[in-house]
């Protein structure tokens, strides 16, 4: 077998992993994703043996619910065909092995830094003089936003190609928000280091990232958390869906000035990450996902709590999104602006929402379920104008969805019997992945073991370094004062990408 | 036209009318306090993430401490995190808070330079920058200006550009990526200008403390003018933090 196939969270011995060949390991995971629809790559990582890198590539099934790996050996001075040219999803993971190793790629369309890394080759090369793409000419000019924007928002600098108002090419520059919190994870040794580490990877993903952390801790150690545990992460993930959907409603309407709009979905978003406040003591949920146990399980007066907000916030949602969906002068700003087609959202392996708009069926809680959902049977929602509009409505949908979930659940508490910690050790020579749906999208961490247990690499992936290349690309032609509705419409995470 | 005022109708009263008394619901953790029951304060300390807690007397530093509270479920009856959201001060070492202190946090009035109640106390313009901050912090200061806080009634907000503010508000430990733009919008402040950090990551680095990809000279160099604590802080604690400085009594 050239490659081994596992499930969501299915811990495997490294070494059962195939070492390939370099060139069969790239007509392998080339030919795998070639005329699959259904497969995407979720991870292509390098980490460092001795002195040589180990390549490893995690492509998802979605219908046979299966991530299919293999790996490759090569030396950080190796000269390489790159999996770009034949499949432009590589991209920015390729960029990011030249980044950390120094692999050169051949044919890759532009071997640019993707996030100044403190642990990159190439010193010399500096978030100051990043490569831009340009044009000569008299009649077009160039516009630059950031890294500091006009609002209360993480950095990063984006450069329009511009003629006159309408924009014919953005590129986005990232690597401002860079903390090293890969290293830091294998740096930090406590549990609640790592913990608060992963609590951290994006503010607005708390549940996400940690619960991706979680699993997959659990998944190296050979940890089974009771249901209740795992009842309350899904749970959890439903909530933040909510929350920050409706947040982002409102920062839509903000975007084309409807007050309204604005006002009535920042409030209502209030409640929902309250109750957080009222489960476990922080409106972002941190300090709630812990690997192995849950320190605030649900209750039943929880429950009542829970179904009391969202009985009064159902009619003033589904009440304010009907209003926004007749008004002309928002549906002016929303419809067939950032349109993106199901082929290019294919092509640059978009995943979450921002793929979904066009029906691109990407969803882990379908395809790779954990947690709650496999009782469940989800199904995604999907759009086919590939807009802002789109991303308006799924919004709208997913949270009317997660209420009914939740509702759902609310009916079947499980007993919850251990509180306390157990201790979690991590086992020798492990490779698991752990893929969890955010908001945002799919979220993947993988991590690898040594002889001893100790981590040797720990990778994060989150949503938005696929999805900004989309954001870059759903903007052209458009004209650039919508560029603020169309960004807000995605809502991509600097720091997520950075890490 | 009558739908927008139905609309209006079913919102209700949403503003928090007193922002200095307002209840935070459920298990808020803010500020600590520690009893004077006798631990082992090796194991305690050695709980802490971020080395936020100190022996001889037990202390914790708010600077520092990421509000995780793995302290106060292995150890309750010594520490117990109140829902005092009030904790923002205006000099560093007014974070540590020791064992057996169970007063308020408060900031000391001797330090609050002059200018900024003569020219602050009416109005005051803020310029975000948020250097590797992981946008909690971010969230909580947008939701400090959205209708159930509404810090603008105070005359204080956001603004988009430094030309037009007063000072600057920092979020994140400060990457090395960061530590030019950041000082760049600081110098296109026209002076007086005040510092406020929010949240543990950009007061001490927090979780980030060593990791060799921060630049955290700005923050060591410039006189702070408002430390707000918190993982995020809450928008309680950064209102109260400002109205304080600012001399705000309503």
């Amino acid at each position: 077998m050239s490659f081994i196939t596992i499930k969501n969270h299915q811990p495997v011995p490294v070494n059962t992993i195939p070492e390939l060949e370099y060139d069969i390991f790239y007509n392998l995971n080339i030919s795998l994703l070639a005329e699959h629809p259904e497969r995407h790559c979720v991870l292509y990582f390098g980490y460092r043996v001795l002195d040589v890198i180990r390549l490893m590539c995690c492509v998802a099934d979605d219908i046979q619910h299966n991530i299919l790996i293999s790996s490759s050996i090569v030396r950080s001075d190796s000269k390489l065909n790159s999996f770009s040219a034949k499949n432009l999803s590589f991209e920015r993971f390729e960029r990011e092995i030249h980044e950390n190793f120094g692999i050169d790629y051949i044919d890759h369309p532009w071997l640019k830094p993707v996030r100044y890394s403190e642990y990159r080759i190439d010193k010399s090369k500096t978030i100051h003089n990043y490569p831009f793409f340009s044009i000569e000419s008299e009649e077009l000019h160039e516009v630059g936003v950031g890294p500091v924007h006009a609002g209360i928002i993480e950095p990063g600098h984006f450069r329009f190609i511009c003629n006159g108002e309408q924009i014919l090419h953005l590129e986005i520059q990232l690597g401002y928000q860079h903390r090293g919190l890969e290293q830091l994870l294998l740096d930090k040794t406590k549990l609640i280091q790592r913990t608060t580490l992963a609590e951290s990877i994006a503010g607005d993903s708390v549940i996400g990232h940690t619960t991706a952390f979680a699993y997959l801790l659990e998944s190296l150690s050979g940890t089974v958390p009771e249901s209740e545990v795992i009842y309350s992460r899904t749970l959890a993930q439903e909530l933040e869906r909510i929350a920050v959907h409706t947040g982002d409603l409102s920062g839509i309407c903000t975007d084309v000035a409807y007050q309204l709009g604005s006002s009535v979905f920042g409030r209502l978003r209030t409640p929902i990450i309250n109750f957080f406040q009222e489960w476990c003591g922080n409106r972002l949920a941190k300090g709630l996902i812990r690997t192995g146990y849950n320190p605030f399980p649900f209750s039943k007066a929880l429950s009542e709590r829970l179904t009391t907000i969202l009985d009064a916030f159902e009619p003033d949602f589904v009440e304010m999104n009907g209003e926004l969906s007749k008004l002309p002068s928002s549906l002016s700003r929303f419809e067939r602006t950032g349109t993106l087609k199901y082929d290019q959202l294919l092509s640059i392996g978009t995943v979450g929402m921002s793929a979904r708009m066009n029906a691109l069926n990407r969803d882990i809680r379908m395809s790779h379920p954990y947690g709650r959902y496999p009782e469940l049977n989800h199904e995604p929602i999907l759009k086919h104008h590939g807009d802002v509009y789109s991303k308006v409505q799924i919004r709208k949908q997913e949270v009317l969805q997660s209420i009914e979930y939740i509702r759902k659940w609310l009916n079947q508490i499980p007993e919850s019997t251990k509180t306390q910690p157990q201790p979690v050790t991590l086992k020798p020579d492990l490779f698991a992945i752990s893929l969890t749906e955010g908001w945002r999208g799919e979220i993947c961490h993988a991590a690898v073991t040594n002889n001893k247990g100790e981590l040797v690499i720990y990778k994060i992936k989150d949503p938005s370094f696929h999805n900004w290349l989309a954001l870059a690309l759903s903007v052209r032609n458009n004209e650039i004062s919508d560029f603020p509705v169309i960004n807000k419409s995605f809502d991509l995470s600097y720091c997520g990408h950075d890490l | 036209m009558l739908k927008t005022l139905q609309i209006l109708y079913h919102q209700g009263k949403q503003y928090i009318p007193d922002l200095r008394k307002a209840k935070v619901p459920g298990i808020f953790r803010g500020r600590p306090e520690i009893s004077s029951e006798k631990v082992d304060e090796k194991t305690l300390a050695d709980i802490c993430p971020t080395n936020a807690i100190l022996g001889n007397p037990v202390r914790i530093d708010l600077g520092k401490c990421t509000f995780c509270a793995e302290c106060s479920r292995l150890y309750p009856g010594k520490i117990h995190f109140t829902t005092d959201y009030r904790m923002a001060v205006n000099e560093r070492e007014r974070l540590i808070i020791s064992e057996g202190v169970l007063t308020p946090i408060t900031l000391n009035p001797g330090l609050i330079r002059n200018e900024i109640h003569r020219l602050f106390h009416g109005s005051l313009k803020l310029r975000q920058v948020s250097a590797a901050g992981d946008n909690s912090c971010e969230l909580e200061l947008n939701a400090a200006g959205n209708v159930n806080f509404d810090i603008g009634r105070y005359g204080i907000e956001f603004v988009a550009s430094p030309r037009h503010a007063d000072g600057i508000v920092i979020t994140g430990p400060v990457s090395k990526n960061m530590a030019e733009p950041l000082q760049i919008t600081y110098d296109a402040i026209p002076s007086p200008k005040i510092i406020i950090l929010v949240g543990t990551d950009a007061i001490s680095g927090g979780i980030f403390d060593s990791s060799p990809a921060l630049d955290r000279r700005f923050i060591e160099e410039n006189h702070i003018d408002l430390y707000v604590p918190g993982n995020p802080a809450h928008p309680l604690t950064f209102i109260n933090g400002i109205m304080d400085l600012l001399g705000i009594n309503t």
